[in-house]
């Protein structure tokens, strides 16, 4: 399941994603194709819905209607005899050992250490060596800075030191796609920049990431397009000198001119 | 005028508590009173107390009722678990037994259910197991499963499941919604993710009221002398029943109590601050990073 020969293949393609919380329509047909190896930033108000269309192309949230194909790959179902099968958990879980996923508010597991919390997926989900799995969070905490800190404990590190160890905890399972909720939002002001740095690298690495930020110039500088999303649909998308630079739309044009 | 001449010098005349000194006085008083007292009345038998403290049938009633107490526990926090996880099921039926259960083994007093257990045998003689509506695999007499120490555990137990249901959940509540996102997001199965990452983070909410339990148990343990079993409490009640030296032998079995939940106590605090890791960073500093 190495997705070679399909490299020309969009990473991601979402059709008419639709998703409601009770009654409430949150994602109102949302499409989008990501290829391999872009960089994609998601912007738009807060409730716009980018942050639940990021969850649910690593089934976090259920879709209601429309699909997501992830690498190729139907996200939830098995399409089988014209019909949609809902996949089983540990389907799922499989599914979701090719997406890495950095989240908001870093969710580190606070009971181990930073490189307990790195290798438990590998060891676990991978049947990774225990030895090779802490060889290699060693190095991965190197490259995000944090070589001297594998021993601490969540509690014991910055916003920023967690946030940067989450996103070696994601990469630890060789992803294809890394989905970034928020990234930096919950971080001291001081503290983003080290986290965004990390990000221009994995991008320059060619790593296919979405992310979801308020970071306009992060966007500006590392992402390939940039997606507007407004009240659950893409409103407006294209390069970033584009959509920032000369919006066509007054939604984005409305919203570009808080936030800037 | 010159800036701060003379400021640190004169001495400092702290505030004087006399009503502290007073009231400490006055208890001190009292309690070397009642030392004096035990220790000059004959009545109290400290003789004897020391004589049967180690009698062989005391010890065998002490180590009846650590038996029974990890029994019952045991029952009660495997069952409070499994309690616990149905109660928070997608499934309406387990969440309603689940629910039923913590209803009726909290709503009837723990003595009641003793009995009850006891006297199963008169309206289930026979307990079979068998595939329902056909064939018996096994047959046997309720009287003959339902020993006094199958009824103390069984009632003890399922009711200290009931209690540990609602302690396991609140645990498991308090555990945020972010670490399973986390870890299910990571590719973990929610199996992995439950065990792996829930529990172990629910444990430290868990452990602390759990040790309350042990030790409430330890105590409430002593119930099962009315279902004719020789624990601590039967141990004591049966020699004094003989020799009539009733407060002596009582005097024993509530200094046995005190010295098990006094080691228990200890227990508790180092098993709290194990499962604290993680939070204020308990004992973590110093194996650094890559060792």
């Amino acid at each position: 399941m190495t997705g070679a020969g399909r490299v020309a293949a969009p990473m991601v393609e979402a059709r008419g994603v639709r998703k409601s919380f009770g009654r409430h329509e949150v994602l109102k047909g949302i499409n989008l194709t990501v290829p391999t190896g872009s960089v994609v930033s998601l912007l738009g108000p807060s409730g716009s819905g980018k942050s639940t269309f990021l969850r649910c192309i690593n089934h976090l949230e259920t879709i209601d209607g429309g699909e997501i194909d992830v690498a190729g790959r139907l996200v939830g179902y098995r399409r089988q005899n014209g019909k949609k099968y809902e996949l089983k958990p540990a389907e799922i879980a499989a599914a979701r050992r090719d997406v890495g996923m950095v989240f908001q508010r870093f969710n580190l597991f606070n009971h181990l250490t930073a490189l307990e919390n790195i290798t438990l997926a590998p060891v676990l989900a991978k049947g990774v060596p225990k030895d090779a799995a802490a060889e290699r969070a060693r190095q991965l905490l190197s490259d995000v800075g944090l070589a001297d800190f594998g021993g601490h404990y969540p509690s014991q590190l910055s916003g920023g030191q967690q946030q940067r160890v989450a996103i070696a905890r994601a990469l630890a399972m060789d992803p294809k796609l890394m989905l970034f909720d928020e990234p930096t939002s919950a971080l001291d002001p001081e503290l983003v920049g080290d986290v965004l740095d990390v990000m221009r690298r994995l991008a320059e690495q060619g790593m296919t990431m979405i992310v979801v930020t308020h970071e306009i110039g992060f966007a500006r500088e590392v992402c390939d397009s940039v997606v507007f999303i407004d009240d659950g649909v893409v409103v407006e998308e294209g390069p970033p000198a584009q959509v920032l630079g000369n919006p066509v739309h007054a939604r984005t044009r409305a919203f570009l001119s808080k936030v800037l | 005028m010159t800036p701060t001449p003379a400021v640190a010098d004169e001495p400092i005349v702290r505030l004087r508590h006399p009503w502290r000194w007073l009231a400490a006085i006055l208890i001190l008083i009292v309690l070397a009173q009642i030392v004096v007292y035990v220790a000059t009345t004959d009545a109290f038998r400290l003789d004897l107390v020391a004589q049967y403290f180690f009698d062989q049938r005391v010890l065998n009633g002490v180590v009846t009722t650590l038996q029974l107490t990890v029994l019952a526990m045991l029952v009660g926090v495997v069952g409070g678990v499994v309690l616990a996880v149905m109660r928070m099921s997608d499934n309406g039926v387990l969440r309603a037994v689940a629910g039923g259960f913590v209803w009726v083994f909290r709503g009837t007093p723990v003595l009641v259910q003793l009995y009850l257990w006891f006297y199963l045998g008169t309206v289930l003689p026979k307990v079979t197991l068998g595939v329902p509506f056909g064939p018996t695999l096994f047959t046997a007499s309720t009287s003959d499963l339902i020993s006094p120490l199958t009824a103390g555990i069984l009632g003890l137990g399922l009711n200290e499941a009931a209690y540990m249901a609602e302690i396991v959940r609140g645990g498991i509540n308090s555990v945020d919604r972010g670490q399973s996102e986390a870890a299910e997001a990571l590719g973990l199965t929610p199996g992995q993710t439950f065990r792996r990452v829930v529990l172990p983070q629910a444990a430290r909410v868990i452990v602390p009221p759990t040790g309350n339990e042990v030790i409430t148990m330890l105590k409430l343990s002593s119930l099962v002398t009315i279902i004719g079993m020789t624990d601590l409490l039967g141990a004591v009640q049966q020699i004094s029943a003989r020799n009539l030296q009733t407060f002596p032998l009582f005097e024993v079995a509530a200094l046995w109590y005190l010295l098990i939940t006094s080691i228990l106590t200890v227990g508790q605090g180092m098993l709290e601050r194990r499962f604290a890791r993680g939070h204020r960073g308990v004992g973590s500093t110093l194996q650094l990073a890559g060792a």
